[in-house]
């Protein structure tokens, strides 16, 4: 029973989890525990560190904004490389740049001296650098040193700008180098970070025209933004294709990385507060990503996000999207940044609440109230007598004080779901078989659905069921679910599903038998009736079995269809099946040895008898040849038909037929010839003996 | 042989009819002319064995042992037969190949017989050592043919 009403209310979670991911609402959170453990989970050093600086740098990141893991364990094995890459002469700008960005974080110790190697390094580069990415590199890992308190300035700030400037397009993205002729916003964002890092390393203030020329290319990259459906704005390449496209999540952030560092150094930048706060929302909308790259580009644009000098997005959310009537439950809404941190003073306001199905507004400017301990909004629906059921939620947040409105992102209004659950009563059920002509005159049966008692009833095919009852919100009003169905399932467990007609007053359900006799495949016998009630806002959904009635159905004629097959435990159907023992075609009756041998010994006699006979006749070998030749003739032949003998013996017992045939065909020769010498021989002597 | 035993039964036929010449006796003696005939009937039939015997050894030895011969395959093939009337036919070639071998080369001798007999007109020109060679050799080719289907 618990596993069918969690079935149900599982398949109403699912029809508002759908309903939910299409609706223009997301439910986003701001960044919380489960990023933190997503984030231990991810990074995990193999032996004491990571694979490369550029990963180690990520993990560390990571785990310095959110404020988890130890970078101890790490720095032991990483400072020596890191060590070893900035005393090493022949480094590029790339590996400057992985190795200089860790120390801060890592803290390893590094004298001034090799800082100033570096440093000087890297000027060198700086002049003579053409592409992009090495002069982001170099002014990067400048900044960096900078940043450790060695002194270093750029000498030409003005140059380096003017030249990551000259590689700028008109739509506001960057090309990579000179040659190239394809530009990116990927490069846009780096370009921007690199022209910040100038701007902090010229020793002389730079042009104020060509920091404005800069501000004009942010705005016109911003008219490129492209958003989805729930309001997240991101940014993405022109061409899809190519080896060089990272998906939107890394092309956002970098442009996040860029535009925030450069409104740092260049003051107020002209970009509206929704398109910040679409941006955050892009990064939270992931939730907690899969892999160590996807975290670690959130985690870096939120910190960007969280305190950068154009806008700071304030996210709305709310904790729980779904409120019990039964326990009494406040709508509450938390306002924070990215993080999770303090919002500043600010009012929260409801300003419409409307029923999803049919859009009418049940609420209507209700402000929230705040709870300084737990820092929520809240807001008490109970004694605002609202109905169960799904709801529209519209807010608006207004900042106490003005000034704040240049700082943060509100956002104007934002919308959420939510779910208003209570208990529902089942009313008045009555279900009662009767007579086609009387109806009116149908005794029915109480049923009271909350208890489990079952009934019994009995109908013939010329008779119908009727199952009537209400659904009553805690409120008093009509309620319709999304599931109402009534099955009656036969003993040899072949179901048929109904589903009930609702009026305005109550649900009703008549089977009418006559009609449904080929339905049931005219199967007579018991039937179990279970009710099936259940709705996303409805706390007791319910299948319950009411009890059984017994129908007398008519015989089924020939060409009635038969129920379909039900289906059978799969290890019995499937299982091993009884051994079949093979009868081979017994063998021939053989007789006895004895017999056969006794008759073998018979057989032979009639040859025994010839011999004895040839010997009464008085053979002799009289006419054998004497002299030597002729004799010899006579000996081979009859040797060679001996050995024709033999050969037909071997062939009984092991050769086959074409070896015994050229065999003969051999000894047939070897025969021929010399039974025609011997009897040509033996016919010359008897022709003499007549003549004489 | 045959000339033989037509003359034999000639002889036979003839005494016979002498017999039956004879004229009538009273009454009282046609029991014992009964037995008398009686008699001389089993007597003429020994009478017949013992010439049929003599003109018998009247012919050439070679002949007898060809003679011989053809006794000794027929009683093989008789043996054979009664053995399959006992166990029944199962290896079924196995019988028909060893009847068929006897047979067949009882009929080979025959056939030698035949043409080597000197008093056979017909084959008066061909030297008996010819008929012997073919008798040979197709002896050889039944017997292959034999002990192929022998199984």
């Amino acid at each position: 029973m618990a596993r069918n009403r969690g079935f149900v209310v599982g398949f109403a979670a699912l029809i508002c989890a759908a309903l939910l991911s299409i609706s223009a609402a997301a439910s986003i959170r701001p960044i919380s525990d489960a990023h933190r453990s997503a984030a231990l989970e991810l990074f995990v050093p193999v032996d004491g560190s990571f694979p490369s600086l550029e990963e180690t740098y990520e993990a560390l990141r990571t785990f310095q904004i959110l404020g988890v893991g130890k970078t101890s364990d790490i720095s032991g094995a990483t400072c020596p490389v890191v060590l070893d890459k900035l005393r090493s002469s022949t480094s590029s700008p790339k590996e400057f740049f992985n190795a200089l960005r860790l120390i801060g974080i890592l803290g390893c110790q590094i004298g001034s001296q090799t800082f100033e190697n570096v440093a000087s390094h890297l000027q060198a580069l700086i002049k003579d650098a053409d592409s992009l990415m090495d002069l982001y590199y170099s002014v990067i890992s400048l900044l960096h040193i900078k940043g450790q308190g060695v002194s270093a300035v750029l000498s030409d700030a003005e140059g380096v700008f003017h030249s990551i400037k000259a590689l700028s397009q008109s739509d506001g993205r960057w090309r990579y180098d000179s040659n190239n002729a394809e530009s990116s916003t990927y490069a846009a964002g780096i370009a921007l970070e690199a022209l910040a890092s100038v701007v902090s390393l010229a020793d002389a203030e730079v042009d104020q025209s060509k920091i404005g020329i800069v501000k004009h290319d942010i705005e016109k990259l911003f008219d490129s933004i492209k958003s989805y459906d729930d309001g997240t704005l991101y940014f993405d390449e022109k061409h899809v294709d190519g080896s060089e496209y990272k998906g939107p999540l890394t092309t956002t952030a970098s442009v996040v990385r860029g535009v925030t560092a450069f409104a740092a150094v260049a003051g107020k930048l002209n970009i509206p507060g929704d398109k910040m706060l679409g941006l955050a929302k892009f990064f939270l909308s992931i939730g907690v990503p899969g892999s160590t790259k996807d975290l670690f580009h959130q985690i870096d644009a939120l910190s960007c996000l969280e305190s950068n000098r154009i806008s700071i997005p304030l996210i709305l959310s709310l904790p729980a999207t779904v409120l019990s009537l039964t326990s009494k439950d406040q709508l509450k809404v938390e306002v924070t940044t990215v993080f999770g941190s303090a919002a500043p003073p600010l009012t929260v306001n409801l300003v419409q609440a409307s029923s999803y199905d049919k859009n009418t507004p049940v609420l209507e400017n209700q402000e929230l109230q705040f709870d300084t301990e737990n820092n929520i909004h809240y807001l008490d629906i109970l004694p605002l007598k609202i109905d169960v059921g799904m709801y529209t939620l519209e807010f608006e947040i207004s900042l106490h004080d003005p000034e704040n409105l240049n700082i943060y992102a509100t956002g104007g209004r934002t919308n959420a779901l939510a779910f208003l659950t209570g208990t529902i009563k089942v009313d008045k059920a009555q279900i009662g078989v009767f007579d086609s002509d009387a109806e009116s005159a149908a005794t029915m049966q109480k049923l009271d659905l909350s208890q489990d008692n079952r009934i019994s009833l009995a109908a013939n095919h010329l008779q119908r069921m009727r199952l009537t009852f209400q659904l009553v919100t805690p409120l008093g009003h009509n309620f319709k679910p999304h599931q109402v169905f009534l099955k009656l399932r036969h003993e040899s467990k072949v179901e048929h599903i109904f589903a009930l007609e609702s009026s305005a007053r109550q649900f009703k359900i008549i089977l009418d038998f006559l009609g449904l006799v080929e339905k049931f495949y005219y199967l007579s016998g018991r039937y179990e009736i279970e009710l099936a009630i259940g709705d996303a806002a409805m706390e007791n959904s319910f299948l319950r079995v009411l009890g059984y009635i017994d129908l007398d159905l008519p015989e089924p004629p020939e060409k009635a269809s038969r129920p379909p097959p039900q289906p059978v435990d799969p290890y019995s159907r499937f299982g091993p099946k009884p051994e079949i023992s093979h009868i081979f075609r017994s063998p021939e009756k053989r007789p006895p040895k004895e017999l056969s041998f006794a008759f073998l010994a018979l057989t032979l006699v009639p040859l025994v008898g010839f011999l004895i006979g040839l010997l009464r006749l008085g053979v002799n070998f009289k006419g054998f040849p004497s002299s030597s030749v002729p004799a010899l003739f006579s000996i081979l032949f009859h040797a060679g038909i001996a050995a024709v003998l033999l050969l037909y013996g071997l062939f009984w017992l092991k050769l086959d037929l074409f070896t015994t045939l050229k065999a003969l065909g051999l000894l047939g020769v070897f025969l021929i010839f010399v039974g025609h010498r011997t009897l040509s021989h033996h016919a010359s002597t008897s022709a003499k003996l007549k003549t004489n | 042989m045959i000339v033989n035993i037509v003359q034999l039964t000639n002889q036979f036929s003839s005494s016979v009819l002498d017999i039956s010449c004879e004229p009538q006796v009273p009454f009282s003696d046609s029991g014992k002319q009964e037995l008398i005939m009686a008699k001389s009937n089993a007597s003429d039939a020994q009478a017949l064995v013992r010439s049929l015997r003599s003109a018998y050894a009247a012919t050439p030895t070679n002949l007898k042992i060809i003679d011989l011969y053809v006794v000794f395959a027929i009683a093989t093939a008789i043996i054979q037969v009664v053995y399959m009337g006992i166990v029944g036919s199962f290896p079924f070639n196995s019988f028909l190949s060893g009847v068929l071998s006897c047979v067949g080369t009882a009929v080979l001798a025959v056939c030698l017989r035949i043409q080597v007999n000197k008093e056979n007109k017909e084959f008066k020109d061909l030297p008996p050592e010819r008929a012997f060679a073919d008798f040979v050799l197709c002896n050889l080719v039944l017997h292959l043919v034999i002990m192929n289907f022998l199984g």
